[in-house]
């Protein structure tokens, strides 16, 4: 099993997700520069956090642009399973690999801090691992994360069961209180129509290990490692 | 030298966050009058004078310079 961490430049999570997946979970890994254009052999993709070519006229616009895009693209057409956190997340949406988009946060603020996560969706390969409807910790860094779309694709992605993670309080309430960017829906993860790609703001390399605050952002990398092992 | 000009603005169903912020500075500066202000992009484009200018400033707009789910854009093309 293999896992690649892509590197634009700009990326600054690639050290992050890295660690979290060889050295927390002994999984081969290799960096992937932006420029390579064969993903063959991989079997995880992640697109890790950061500014992309500096965000450039929007967050992931110009990223979805380089060669190794067409490369995730050719690995998600295979069945290959791609998680985009963060930065990834909005590359993924520019592209059309994920529906939506990731605007500007409500408060403007740039929000660096914890917070709490539902799982809506434990079928997902991605998700399997958790409880249904666990409230998780994860931090989140990002001022572009409130997550938009039409009305017919959030119906969609609900009935679907296509949303993976709501922000909530402690206790797993939804309230605008807990809900860090203005996400439509206290949306902060989703998951594509054939279930092989992922997307969240919130960054799961960064809750592996109980040292760093939590460890609860694991069971997402495992899940997934976990269906392919088998 | 032809000269395109692109105006990307959010589409208006969306909340500007950026326009609201703002709206509340130009209405703490007196400037009462201001009901509502939305931020948007515009830019320059130099064009070579070959082929159907508007059909390619038309394709660069739906592929890279505004996102269809929430943006609009428009252009014109100056000769």
């Amino acid at each position: 099993m293999r896992a690649a961490v892509v590197v634009f430049p700009g990326s600054n999570c690639d050290a992050d997700a890295f660690y979290a997946l060889r050295d927390e979970l002994g999984v081969q890994t290799d960096y992937i520069w932006h420029a390579e254009t064969d993903l063959r052999g991989y079997d995880l993709v992640v697109i890790p956090g950061g500014f992309s070519y500096g965000d450039y006229l929007r967050c992931g616009a110009i990223a979805r642009f380089s060669p190794v895009m067409r490369a995730v693209q050719a690995h998600a057409d295979r069945g290959g399973f791609v998680m985009g956190i963060c930065n990834g997340f909005q590359i993924l949406c520019e592209s059309g690999l994920l529906p939506g988009a990731l605007v500007r946060n409500e408060g403007m603020k740039f929000a660096c801090k914890p917070v709490y996560l539902r799982v809506e969706n434990t079928q997902s390969v991605f998700t399997r691992g958790y409880q249904p409807q666990q409230v998780i910790q994860i931090p989140i860094a990002h001022g572009e994360g409130r997550y938009v779309c039409d009305e017919p694709t959030l119906q969609q992605l609900r009935e679907e069961n296509r949303i993976l993670f709501r922000y909530c309080s402690p206790e797993g309430d939804l309230s605008e209180d807990w809900n860090p960017n203005g996400s439509v829906d206290f949306i902060a993860g989703v998951l594509n129509e054939r279930g092989n790609v992922m997307g969240m703001m919130p960054h799961p390399e960064r809750a592996c290990n109980r040292g760093l605050g939590s460890a609860d952002g694991c069971r997402l990398f495992e899940s997934a490692l976990g269906v392919l092992v088998g | 030298m032809p000269k395109a000009k692109v105006y990307v603005t959010l589409k208006p169903t969306l909340l500007d966050a950026q326009g609201r912020v703002l709206q509340d500075a130009l209405q703490s500066l007196g400037y009462e009058t201001v009901q509502g202000v939305r931020v948007g992009k515009y830019l320059e484009i130099e064009l070579s004078p070959n082929g159907d200018l508007h059909a390619q400033v038309e394709e660069m707009c739906r592929k890279l310079l505004a996102n269809p789910v929430i943006e609009n854009f428009r252009y014109e093309v100056e000769p």
